[in-house]
């Protein structure tokens, strides 16, 4: 198989001198960013004014059309279900669901090119009617090559049965031909119209034998002189025989049949019955299959395919798909020019007529440039088992290569590259590794894209890109002053450090302003609140407000002194603690019993003990507030033992 | 390919580096005028520029991010013999809906005796890490360990390398099965007989960097293909996010892309260059399938030259 060798593209950079300067360059998740620069290994740099601009350089990407972003969603659709089929059903019986997957793919790229025509049609800008006009074009072609291989690999139609799909196809993209008959029909003397004999013959062109036998109905009425003629070719007509598969007849006997029918068609043209009317010997001729006829209607055909088909039809109805290739060759040498070299589209068609799927999808992927059509078409055949009976060297990775390439473009944009997700799934060798260093480069705009992204690397169990996509967000709300938002992000990447930080941030908080934010979070964090210590501090002593709110004084009592006692509160919390202990101590009934408040004055000798080793560093003023809590804690703490003395040892009579 | 926008950077003086932010939202571009830039990208696509300051005394050469992990830093480096970290500061709500933003100096490394030619973060796994190397070079590793406070860099390991040091690239791979490595290339022209290119690896035993280069190593450097398409002195190159393209940038003024098809045969599918004209550019063409589909067109008289190749 030669590669061709196409040159590489030329992109052209506006406002900078190739010749004068450098082009630097950086790589971005989905394009790439060009600048003039001057490169030097030595010296300071400087050059004074320079081309002041940097580009942005993307590659020709369909993804951004509005209209083709139908077709990337339904035929994601497609994919998926066909992915979904089960394996263990032998091929054979799966034909039929694959035939009709690709005829659905085939009316997805049909829909989307009806609303392509519509909107050139319909716009008023002329550059954008001339690229839809373009896409349409494409498409076009794309649903031409996409139909020959449904019919030619997966439909694997035997002769006989082979023609009837040529036929078929052909007709399809050959529907001019409605549309003038329509014309025609609907003109007030349809035999008198201009396109009346263009109709007919186009009829018998294609194969449409009963269309073509009515159409000349018509000019039968009009000419009684003629009728014997007329009469005489709607035999012809209407009597070809058709092979049909699955019926009684053999081929043997199709074949004598249709040898009868073609000497019969001879005879006529020999003894000039239609020597006085030039149209209807024409037809007999391309009946007879006459190459010189044939060629000369040239311009009915308009395509070598068509001229193609409709040798086979009037010459060789039951070709064997082995010989196709040879018959593809001789007609399209004989009907293109020989001046112009073959085009893209006829070196795809006619490889697809030697049955060499590796060719039509290599030139494919070289004449498109987007990835969609070989990626799904490859898929499709693949799954047909039609790619592995060739060379297996590259098989299946040849449908994963197509596939990754494809998925990757999709993930540039903001919104579809959700669909490249399920792409990758499908992709055993690379697409986890693909999508795990994609997936963390779609940017967090929100909660909920990121959110969304979460949900998909939680599927997979990619938990380092869980992990860091948590902390991305973390970080973000943190520096945005937002710490419940912080918090939970911290919690959701499992991040005990991050939640540290933000539990003192959260605390010191609550030293400045007095109240906590963020309350439903903390009063909800459940066994979050195990991640780190800090953060457990936070909830307990959340919880501990609560319980005091709810004049729960001896549990609430309790858990403060707890907080302390099992050094879950840090150090420079303890001051607080114990002033928020004071209206405890000083509600009427005694809530600390005298053992709870001998804890609490320890907790405090320990805490005076340390202020007194930092004394010299601290200010006179700090020092005088600082003594009175102290002063006024202690008498608080040595009223409650007093009373809680008394009570306990009090015996109620 | 196509040009999608233009943005007037607006630098007095040669740009040095441009780069992407890990979710190519935002952009920072360094310049002989001694500033760097910060751009931010709107929903709409468009480029403002939120930030614009004078980091250092002397030709910036290089700007890149951190890790978002790591908040909204950035590190340059600079002809002056310094490295800089800085970090951006949330401003004051008139500040914002100006759409500005501060950046703040938290570090500059100093220990180079001579320009600084490259500076990089390590992969994120390594923690925050930071390198340069230096036209003397030397290649230093720094480390913050405390990821909140952005003021302490330790200097971790100096290797010297022997040959003046233009840049560096660590190995992204965050698998365990081999220790970090880090690749270091030169462009000095006074020696010819050993390789430009050197590579270190960080040895748990001596907990230093040990050169395996190009030297007796333990490295099987195999050549997968190799091009002289530009036929002059290539002095970038650099791998996509998921390493399937390859550019360079040569002294012919151009841009050229590599890929492998499915069948690992290499070559260029797309040259980026100047058109010539000086001064000025702006793009025009936003145009999407239009003319590379023309080619399948069956009614087309397009040639496959010049327009068939998309990528």
């Amino acid at each position: 198989m030669g590669e061709v060798d196409v040159d590489p593209i030329i992109t052209l950079i506006p406002g900078i001198d190739s010749g004068q300067r450098h082009l630097g360059f950086a790589w971005g998740p989905g394009d790439l960013l060009t600048y003039e620069t001057q490169y030097k290994s030595q010296g300071a740099g400087s050059v004074g004014q320079a081309c002041p601009f940097v580009h942005v350089v993307r590659k020709d990407e369909d993804i951004y059309s509005p209209i083709l972003r139908k077709l990337f969603n339904e035929s994601h659709y497609i994919f998926v279900g066909l992915q979904r089929i089960k394996e263990e059903v032998p091929s054979k019986n799966k034909k039929p669901q694959f035939i009709s997957i690709s005829k659905n793919y085939r009316s997805v790229i049909r829909a989307c090119m009806e609303e392509l025509q519509q909107a050139a049609v319909s716009t008023h800008d002329t550059t954008l009617a001339t690229q839809y006009g373009n896409q349409v074009s494409i498409l076009l072609a794309v649903e031409l090559i996409w139909n020959l291989c449904e019919v030619l690999f997966i439909e694997a139609a035997p002769a006989g049965a082979l023609l009837r799909h040529l036929l078929d196809w052909v007709r399809l993209h050959k529907a001019d031909v409605d549309e003038k008959a329509q014309e025609v029909l609907q003109s007030e003397s349809p035999v008198q119209h201009q396109a009346y004999w263009d109709v007919v013959v186009c009829y018998v062109l294609q194969g449409r034998m009963e269309e073509a036998a009515q159409m000349l109905m018509k000019q039968a009425s009009q000419q009684p002189a003629a009728r014997a003629a007329y009469k005489l070719m709607d035999t012809l007509l209407t009597k070809m025989p058709v092979y049909s598969p699955g019926g009684t007849q053999t081929q043997t006997e199709f074949d004598v049949r249709w040898r009868q029918w073609h000497q019969e068609c001879n005879r006529c043209l020999e003894d000039g019955s239609f020597a006085s009317y030039s149209q209807l010997e024409l037809i007999c001729r391309i009946l007879v299959g006459d190459e010189d006829t044939l060629l000369a209607q040239r311009e009915r055909l308009s395509t070598w395919y068509h001229f193609l088909v409709t040798r086979l039809l009037y010459c060789h109805p039951i070709v064997k798909p082995t010989e196709l290739h040879y018959y593809a060759q001789a007609s399209m040498d004989m009907f293109l020019d020989a001046r112009s070299g073959p085009e893209p589209l006829d070196s795809i068609l006619l490889a697809a007529f030697e049955f060499d799927i590796h060719q039509v999808i290599k030139d494919c992927s070289i004449a498109l440039n987007n990835w969609w059509f070989v990626a799904h078409l490859t898929d499709l055949l693949d799954h047909c088992k039609l790619l592995q009976s060739h060379n297996l060297h590259f098989g299946s990775n040849l449908r994963e290569f197509l596939l990754l390439e494809y998925a990757s473009g999709l993930f540039t944009h903001h919104s579809l590259w959700q669909l490249a997700v399920d792409y990758f799934d499908h992709c055993p060798e690379f697409g986890r590794v693909y999508l795990e260093l994609q997936i963390e480069r779609v940017p967090l705009d929100t909660e909920h894209k990121a959110v969304k992204v979460l949900r998909i690397c939680e599927q997979r169990q990619m938990a380092e890109q869980v992990r860091s996509i948590c902390k991305i967000m973390a970080k973000k709300a943190l520096r945005n002053s937002r710490l419940g938002s912080a918090l939970s992000w911290s919690i959701r990447a499992k991040d005990a450090a991050f939640a540290t930080l933000i539990s003192e941030r959260f605390l010191q908080e609550y030293c400045s302003h007095g109240t906590f934010s963020d309350l439903d979070l903390i009063d909800n964090l459940g066994s979050a609140m195990l991640l780190s210590d800090r953060l457990t501090f936070l909830g307990k002593y959340r919880e501990f407000h609560k319980l005091y709110g709810e004049k729960r004084f001896a549990e609430g009592a309790r858990l403060l002194l707890s907080l302390m006692t099992a050094k879950i509160a840090p150090r420079n919390f303890w001051m607080t603690l114990l002033t928020d202990a004071l209206p405890l101590l000083e509600q009427k009934q005694v809530i600390f019993s005298a053992e709870q408040t001998y804890e609490l004055m320890r907790c405090l000798e320990e805490l005076t003990a340390d202020k007194a080793a930092q004394d010299a560093d601290r200010p006179l003023q700090e020092d005088d507030i600082e003594a009175t809590k102290v002063e006024l804690l202690r008498l608080a703490l040595a009223r409650n033992l007093a009373l809680a003395i008394v009570k306990e040892g009090t015996i109620e009579v | 390919m196509f040009v999608a926008r233009s943005i007037a950077a607006d630098h007095k003086d040669l740009i040095h580096d441009v780069s992407y932010d890990f979710h190519g939202r935002r952009m920072a571009t360094c310049s002989s005028d001694q500033s760097v830039k910060v751009w931010d990208k709107t929903e709409s696509g468009e480029w403002h520029c939120t930030a614009s300051w004078k980091t250092h005394s002397g030709s910036v050469w290089r700007v890149t991010w951190a890790h978002p992990e790591f908040g909204q830093v950035l590190a340059s480096c600079s002809f002056d013999r310094t490295a800089a970290v800085w970090e951006e500061i949330v401003g004051e709500s008139n500040d914002k809906q100006r759409g500005q933003s501060h950046w703040i100096k938290r570090t500059t490394l100093v220990d180079s005796r001579t320009s600084v030619t490259d500076v990089k973060f390590a992969p994120k796994h390594m923690g925050l890490m930071l390198t340069t190397c230096s036209a003397d070079g030397v290649v230093r590793i720094y480390e913050a360990p405390d990821v909140m406070n952005l003021s302490q860099w330790s200097l971790q390991h100096e290797i010297s390398c022997k040959l003046s040091c233009s840049c560096i690239s660590w190995n992204p791979s965050s698998s365990r099965a081999h220790p970090p490595m880090i690749a270091v290339g030169s462009d000095d022209s006074s020696v010819t007989y050993t390789g430009k290119v050197q590579i270190y690896e960080y040895s748990e035993n001596t907990r230093k960097e040990i050169s395996s280069s190009t030297g007796p190593t333990k490295f099987e450097v195999q050549i997968v293909a190799q091009f002289d398409n530009h036929n002059s002195q290539v002095w970038r190159v650099s791998w996509n996010i998921t390493s399937t393209l390859l550019a360079s940038s040569g002294d012919d003024g151009c841009v050229r892309l590599w890929k492998a098809n499915y069948m690992d045969n290499w070559k260029c599918t797309g040259i980026l260059k100047g058109d010539g004209s000086p001064g000025n550019g702006s793009s025009g063409q936003p145009g999407a399938l239009g003319t590379a589909g023309g080619t399948l067109a069956a009614a087309s008289q397009n040639s496959l030259n010049g327009t068939s190749v998309g990528r």
